[in-house]
């Protein structure tokens, strides 16, 4: 499909892609635009584009209405723990249902590929009560715990034996030879280059722990505990009312370090996430 | 002279394979056991609870029997839930999917600065879900950002979230948008993967562009279409927190799918007994989709590598 388009085509299609973009671009921009606008211009007629005002007090409120600083805190060493710890997890089963010969390797497999058919939805329940028992309710070791070992991490497991599946044999043949054990095999020579499919599974894992909603607000009541999607939804007024400014300067902030992130590693995200779609 | 006499050469214990098979059992012992632990022990729980009555409050857990299930029959408000779940996820994964398509073959183009444009519609993508959602639920009120610039043009616009026919659609446009990047960068990267010789062939044989990308474009990449279609939709039907934030179910029970009242019953009423019964029926939900989706594999999968 790929042709040389004319000019005319050219000038139709940069209109066109334009025109798609205002859903998927103007949303961020009001978020951050309105985040700096006194209360009383928010609801402005005709919509300011470019704000008329700018408060800047209320990404100060943000700080004093609720711990945010710590609930920043907790998400961010949340997720890191929960990346890291997924790609370990996963690339070691992944390595090993790919390319280790052990008996009922397969038998395993199906059973942990179960994971990707029970959403963790369906089991909230049951684990809400078993974290209960360990007394570890209003802790952060569910949000820890589960997506590194549990239903979340499985998806990751299948990423990279499909990747591990792909890899050529001799490299493997050439390390026995030479008398490396299977963990050297894997610490020097598989993971390695299974770089790009490592970046796809720490972008997934980081995503959905950072996003994580329904989880905390089941397992976590105590405000110093929140994690930021959770904080995001406490500006309230005294009403129940939603404090706009407010929570658009914290929402604001939970997007924006991700998105920085995003822009300077762009290559690598979008092609480390084409590659789990090649090879799944 | 006779040869010194040798020992009879033992057998090594760690053989190879016996050491390959350690290494295995140990590699993947973190993955297995957190499966069971988290995955496959909460699954018979779950089971077990839906057949109890359990008040927290009273401290209660009785045996019931299928007195849940009976329950879930006669639930007036299970139909409609099972409607907003079924509208939700029809309509996420049809504009989703077709969108993503859209987007992908018109960013697929030769053109200057197109990774620009690629980088802008996948940003939403990493937009904090949540952010995402309360953004949107400013820019849908009666008077917020939608409304303001559709009465520049002359339109008064409803109360998209709180009026029943404009609520569903509000919130599946939400998700849409949201996550149509993914779908679109995997077909992007399926599109880049079709040999090029196919079309210059058709091209030599006067194929219209519209023919060649029925007949060249989607059986050579249906293959991830159906692998996205199958995220998609057990993605759909795990939404939560978008309809948490927009519209707390509401108005009535007209977005309230079946998460979301899963949540409500085991978490706000505290029914855990149901809640548990609920959460079966969104297993074989899941359960049923994704068998169903294996089976078309055959049929509707052109091409495979």
């Amino acid at each position: 499909m790929k042709t040389d388009l004319s000019p005319r085509m050219k000038v139709a299609l940069y209109g066109l892609l334009c025109v798609l973009l205002v859903p998927f671009v103007f949303p961020t921009w009001w978020m951050i635009t309105s985040s700096v606008k006194p209360i009383s211009d928010i609801f402005a007629f005709p919509p300011d584009i470019w704000p008329r005002r700018f408060d800047w007090t209320t990404y100060q409120k943000v700080f004093e209405l609720q711990p945010f600083a710590r609930q920043y805190w907790n998400s961010a060493y949340i997720a890191a723990i929960v990346t890291v710890g997924t790609m370990i997890i996963s690339s070691m089963a992944g390595y090993a249902f790919a390319r280790i010969k052990f008996p009922f390797s397969n038998a395993i497999f199906m059973i942990v590929l179960l994971g990707l058919l029970i959403p963790s939805e369906v089991t909230i329940v049951p684990l809400f009560q078993m974290f209960l028992s360990w007394g570890m309710i209003n802790t952060h070791w569910p949000l820890i715990l589960v997506p590194i070992f549990g239903a979340p991490s499985v998806f990751a497991t299948f990423v990279m034996r499909q990747f591990f599946i792909s890899l050529p044999g001799e490299l493997e043949e050439a390390a026995r030879v030479d008398g490396l054990g299977r963990f050297k095999i894997f610490w020097t020579i598989a993971l390695p280059l299974a770089k790009p499919a490592l970046g796809a599974v720490a972008i997934f894992t980081f995503l959905h722990s950072w996003n994580l909603y329904l989880e905390p607000i089941v397992f976590i009541s105590s405000t110093n505990m929140f994690t930021l999607p959770q904080a995001l939804t406490q500006f309230t007024d005294a009403y129940g009312g939603a404090m706009w400014n407010i929570q658009l300067a914290a929402a604001t902030m939970t997007a924006i370090p991700v998105l920085i992130v995003f822009i300077v590693a762009q290559k690598q995200f979008v092609e480390g996430l084409a590659h789990t779609g090649l090879k799944g | 002279m006779s040869q010194p006499l040798q020992e009879p050469h033992k057998p090594p214990f760690w053989t190879i394979a016996r050491r390959d098979a350690a290494a295995g059992y140990l590699f993947i012992a973190p993955q297995l056991t957190g499966t069971i632990l988290f995955v496959l022990i909460p699954l018979g729980l779950v089971f077990y609870y839906s057949l109890h009555e359990w008040n927290v409050l009273a401290n209660t857990f009785t045996f019931v029997g299928d007195a849940n299930y009976q329950l879930l029959l006669r639930d007036p408000n299970l139909p409609q839930v099972l409607w907003a779940s079924a509208v939700f996820s029809a309509g996420l994964v049809v504009l989703n999917m077709s969108l993503a398509l859209l987007l992908a073959v018109l960013l697929d183009q030769k053109l200057k600065g197109i990774v620009v444009f690629r980088t802008l519609f996948f940003s939403p993508v990493v937009v904090s879900l949540v952010a995402w959602t309360i953004v949107w639920s400013f820019l849908l009120q009666v008077n917020g950002g939608i409304n303001g610039l559709l009465s520049m043009i002359g339109i008064e616009g409803p109360n998209w979230l709180r009026h029943p026919s404009t609520a569903m659609i509000s919130v599946v446009v939400v998700q849409v948008f949201k996550n149509v990047g993914l779908n679109m960068i995997l077909f992007l990267a399926a599109l880049q993967g079709v040999p090029k010789e196919l079309y210059e062939a058709a091209r030599v044989d006067g194929a219209p562009a519209f023919k060649q990308f029925r007949r060249i474009t989607l059986p050579m990449i249906s293959p991830t279409i159906l692998l996205t279609s199958i995220i998609t939709i057990v993605g759909s039907l795990q939404v939560f927190a978008q309809i948490a934030i927009l519209t707390k179910g509401g108005p009535g029970v007209s977005t309230t799918v079946l998460v979301y009242y899963l949540y409500q019953q085991a978490f706000q009423f505290n029914f855990f007994g149901y809640g548990s019964t609920l959460s079966i029926l969104l297993f074989l939900i899941v359960a049923v989709l994704t068998f169903i989706q294996w089976q078309m594999r055959k049929r509707i999968v052109f091409y495979e590598n």
